[in-house]
């Protein structure tokens, strides 16, 4: 049964700080990371194979730019069977459409898959749009927020979606994608037997090409969406410092507080 | 007129300066022998490095990209009501006031789109909140969410009447929804936006929204597809002010079983009470962090987010310390909120939590340490004790919002 992991490189943006000189982010030695949401995904997978045993295989995809062999290599140490890059400069510029067209693509050509694992947002991007367009252009059913896998067999999932008010139950069949949040698991920390299968792991890299990318559907061209343009929100600047004795200052908080919350 | 689209670096305009490099939200500008050097895999065409380059050394030009269909058939602006037991969810309320506006804006109707079962009698404070028209599917198949069923309606709505806008509430149904459907339509998608406008001139709708964890902002456009479509967070638009007696057409349409049809089952909905008031609703937050020191001390922050009938926060130190569980943690990794007051205890500010929440309207700090970040952008701040402070502004609030 194969188990496919969608991930992402993204930069640190815990790390990121915007440079108060030019008003821009700064963007030197932040480091790459995979996508916080992602390593919950690529733990799930790897549960749900330890749970339906060894026939199982997890392999690892992602779309990006060479350097993102480090954090598939970094998925193969935490236990993913295999990994895979879809890389071309032909995908530059791409959005969630034409992103989820090539991993759709990708995912196609590795074929027979029972399950497709992803994060629910990526950090730098942030719009929970690439999982639902991959299993639409894939016509896979899908649940998103999935928060836990109750029960999975080789035909079916029955899952927890998280919602605003608590969550719901609900069926799939498979093959089926999933999206995932953080409440589902606790990811683990690479093994070092893992870490020396990754270092030594070969990982293809797939161009348009190999996928058979239509020209259109792919990069800039591809994209229905378009940056106008990028800017830098003006910062929030700090206030008043009360001064006084502690009750005194209490009481002049308070009455503030009131007057922002009546009006 | 080009044929592909293209970036280059002047290299004898070039100054080396370096502020391309900084500018580039996508790290795809390096420095090679003093001079700037584009890396194309990673380059979206955005233009920041154009914008701040003194020199005008780069250049970009774009492929007057074709048209995906004859716009002239496209208009009006949809929003797409979101029912959750028979209720109108109030993100939907707030689209529709947002709608208006960009509707006015272009001249054309607004229109509210309502799936759900038993449901006809939802349409009248539709119209009241300016809906011109109502497109509703009614049926028991429609009653709760689910993905199928929604997503083939709702395109096969947008492909009959063709709206050139469509919005939707970036809620955990709405995003999941939206997404299939843009990838359907062929049609681009922007979430989480904090501003709508229209482009008078283009009659394009400008989306703009926060990148790179809320450090950027971009705006961006769908010139070449119909509908344009957004999704829009609670909260960040103001609610529609009802008109009473104000009427809309309702304009009702019925679909196969094969459309109904749904891969997925749902077997069951659970709702989990929580003691406090929805953190994600809340207009007033009490929110604790490390300064607290132990779980038993959060019962302070309780307390005054009790008398001030708000909702209780907390920072990530506070969640990871096991002090109060995750479903409070308001940050990058945990919720953003954008109450009117956000009361921050023994928080100290790291740029994580801000992410969350920056954009309340009032915040507040107390925190014994003068340098803490969060005074940096705190509307009012108190350096001191919060064992003293918190308590004796629990006082001050029984006293005067008797």
């Amino acid at each position: 049964m194969k188990i496919i992991v969608l991930i992402k490189q993204v930069p640190d943006t815990t790390d990121v700080k915007i440079d108060p000189e030019t008003n821009t982010l700064k963007r030197e030695g932040v480091e790459s990371i995979i996508n916080p949401f992602d390593m919950y995904a690529i733990e799930e997978a790897l549960r749900v194979k330890e749970n339906l045993g060894s026939a199982a295989e997890v392999i690892v995809l992602s779309m990006g730019p060479p350097q993102a062999k480090e954090a598939l290599k970094e998925a193969i140490s935490m236990g993913c069977d295999r990994a895979i890059l879809v890389s071309d400069r032909k995908f530059a510029g791409s959005d969630t459409w034409a992103t989820s067209y090539t991993l759709s693509q990708a995912i196609k050509k590795i074929g027979d898959f029972k399950l497709i694992l992803c994060g629910k947002q990526a950090s730098d991007g942030d719009t929970a749009q690439v999982g639902p367009g991959v299993s639409t252009h894939l016509n896979v059913p899908q649940v998103t927020y999935v928060k836990k896998i109750e029960k999975i067999s080789a035909d079916e999932a029955r899952v927890e979606r998280m919602t605003e008010e608590g969550y719901d139950i609900v069926e799939t069949p498979l093959p089926a994608l999933l999206t995932v949040v953080k409440e589902i698991n606790e990811p683990r920390l690479p093994s070092l037997k893992g870490k020396m299968r990754a270092k030594k792991a070969e990982i293809p890299i797939w161009t348009a090409e190999d996928l058979c990318c239509q020209e259109d559907k792919i990069g800039l061209d591809g994209s229905p969406t378009r940056v106008l343009k990028i800017f830098t929100p003006s910062q929030r600047k700090g206030g008043e410092i009360l001064e006084g004795e502690a009750p005194e200052k209490a009481k002049k908080l308070a009455i503030l507080i009131k007057e922002v919350i009546i009006g | 007129m080009p044929e592909k689209n293209w970036i280059k670096v002047l290299s004898e305009k070039c100054a080396g300066c370096t502020l391309c490099v900084k500018a580039c939200p996508f790290g795809a500008i390096a420095m090679k022998d003093k001079k700037a050097v584009i890396d194309l895999s990673k380059c979206n065409l955005c233009g920041a490095c154009r914008e701040v380059c003194k020199f005008e050394a780069i250049i970009i030009e774009k492929k007057e990209a074709v048209r995906s269909t004859d716009f002239s058939l496209y208009e009006d602006v949809w929003v797409f009501c979101e029912q959750k037991k028979s209720k109108v969810q109030s993100i939907s309320f707030e689209l529709l006031g947002k709608g208006r506006e960009l509707a006015d804006k272009l001249g054309v109707n607004l229109c509210a789109v309502l799936l759900g079962d038993n449901i006809e009698d939802k349409c009248r404070e539709l119209a009241e909140a300016g809906a011109d028209k109502i497109y509703l599917v009614d049926s028991p198949k429609l009653k709760a969410y689910q993905d199928d069923p929604y997503t083939k309606v709702l395109t096969e709505l947008i492909s009959k009447y063709k709206p050139e806008i469509v919005l939707c509430g970036a809620t955990t149904i709405g995003r999941s929804l939206i997404s299939r459907v843009a990838v359907r339509l062929r049609a681009g998608l922007t979430a989480d936006c904090t501003g709508l406008d229209i482009d008078s001139k283009e009659k394009l709708l400008l989306q703009t929204r926060p990148a790179f964890g809320g450090n950027i902002m971009a705006t961006i456009i769908t010139p070449n597809t119909r509908p344009q479509m957004a999704t829009v967070r609670h909260k960040v638009m103001k609610e529609a002010e009802p008109v009473r007696g104000k009427k809309a057409e309702i304009i009702k349409e019925e679909f196969s079983d094969d459309i109904y049809f749904s891969r997925t089952r749902l077997i069951d909905i659970v709702e989990e009470i929580e003691e406090t008031i929805n953190l994600a609703e809340a207009d007033i937050i009490v929110s604790g962090g490390r300064g607290l020191g132990a779980k038993e001390n959060f019962n302070i922050i309780k307390e005054l987010a009790l008398v001030l009938k708000g909702a209780v926060g907390a920072s990530r130190s506070a969640v990871d310390a096991d002090w109060i569980p995750y479903s409070h943690q308001v940050g990058q990794t945990g919720k953003t909120v954008c109450p009117k007051v956000y009361i921050a205890c023994g928080i100290s500010g790291q740029i994580q939590h801000l992410i969350g929440m920056k954009s309340s309207d009032v915040i507040i700090a107390i925190n014994k340490d003068p340098d803490a970040p969060i005074f940096s952008v705190a509307t009012y701040g108190i350096v001191d004790d919060l064992f003293k402070i918190v308590p004796l502004l629990t006082n001050e609030f029984k006293k005067i919002l008797k």
